[in-house]
């Protein structure tokens, strides 16, 4: 199957995935994020199997990207004063400087929701190709973005 | 995008629209051709015949289009018969970039970067290879074209074969012409052969 040079799945979709990562991430890590995500995409490109669904498969290397700059943020130090708490499961909780505090509260909803809810939100992704991301039946990508909402609109507005 | 609204639509609407910023895409460009996943490079690059589009592989210059052909389609070939990792990276068309400048100003009559011929094949290959020996400032026939790409009769067949030279100016099919002096065809356009045959029929500027 022809793929599509790569320069023009950057023009149609970099930036869905710069968004994505803005969002997952925050802005200080996304151009770093993103910068990784496209050089694993380019070396796995000529034998991808994803030719009709390119936005998905590069969200689903950049959300990969994304997973690993939590983990490497979790293992830097806390800074003093941090409580306990917070330091322990806050793989995807603290807050990011200079970024909307809605993506914080997104980051510490559970995995399947918080990926649902940044790739359809920030992403763009129809819900099909959602979920051949996520791995799942488009009902379940659905009711993954909804019930992540769902607790987003609960814990707002308490 | 409603469903969104109002839970995380105004954190939506705060996402930059605009894209992964160009310097962004400049380091991407430079991070690709460092880790070795760049196959295709590209650029514009500006002349007295329209901005150019110059594509290159590690191994030498690939493709140079006129402007005339749509980008899309000249990415798109360079995708299907070389390879689909191609982006914008005008580093490494630097050294093209440079002499060619000075082929236009009249400071130079042959390039010393390497052709990468992966865009031809069998015998029009040939009659390219053979196209590139022809010295600046002079012309050869299409007869003349044939027979030295090995195959005297196939006088057509050789018209053909520059007919599709991916990469005019720098393969130079604009010095090949018809028998008793007429100019032939060109695929970029009389004009532009005429342009080229004067550039080097004129005295060099320095």
């Amino acid at each position: 199957m022809s793929l599509p040079p790569f320069q023009a799945l950057l023009d149609s979709h970099g930036a869905a995935v710069h968004r994505f990562l803005v969002a997952a991430v925050g802005p200080a890590e996304a151009d770093d994020c993103f910068q990784e995500a496209c050089i694993a995409a380019m070396r796995a490109y000529p034998l991808t199997q994803h030719g009709s669904n390119l936005r998905g498969w590069l969200l689903k290397i950049a959300q990969r990207k994304a997973i690993d700059a939590h983990r490497a943020r979790a293992r830097r130090p806390v800074p003093m004063g941090e409580p306990p708490e917070r330091a322990s499961d806050g793989l995807f909780r603290r807050a990011l400087d200079g970024h909307d505090p809605v993506w914080s509260r997104v980051r510490a909803l559970p995995e399947k929701q918080r990926m649902a809810v940044f790739l359809r939100s920030a992403g763009d992704l129809s819900y099909a190709d959602l979920a051949e991301v996520l791995d799942c039946s488009e009902d379940a990508a659905r009711r993954n973005v909804h019930e992540g909402l769902k607790r987003l609109r609960e814990e707002m507005a308490t | 995008m409603n469903d969104f609204d109002p839970v995380i639509g105004a954190a939506v609407g705060g996402l930059p629209r605009s894209g992964p910023p160009p310097a962004l895409l400049r380091r991407l460009a430079t991070r690709a051709e460092a880790e070795g996943v760049l196959d295709v490079a590209y650029a514009q690059v500006d002349s007295p015949l329209g901005p150019l589009t110059v594509a290159a592989s590690r191994r030498g210059l690939l493709r140079i289009a006129y402007p005339d052909r749509p980008l899309d389609d000249v990415l798109a070939a360079l995708a299907d018969e070389v390879s689909p990792r191609v982006l914008e990276a005008p580093q490494r068309l630097d050294p093209v970039r440079r002499e060619l400048d000075e082929y236009f100003e009249g400071r130079r009559e042959g390039f010393g970067f390497t052709i990468d011929w992966a865009l031809t094949r069998g015998f029009p290959r040939k009659v390219l290879q053979a196209t590139a020996r022809i010295p600046f400032g002079q012309v050869r026939t299409y007869a003349e074209v044939a027979a030295s790409a090995g195959s005297p009769r196939a006088v057509r067949a050789a018209g053909n074969g520059l007919g599709s030279n991916p990469i005019p100016v720098v393969v130079p099919c604009h010095r090949v012409v018809r028998t008793g002096g007429a100019l032939g065809g060109y695929t970029g356009g009389l004009e532009r052969k005429e342009f080229l045959l004067g550039l080097e029929r004129s005295p060099a500027a320095t």
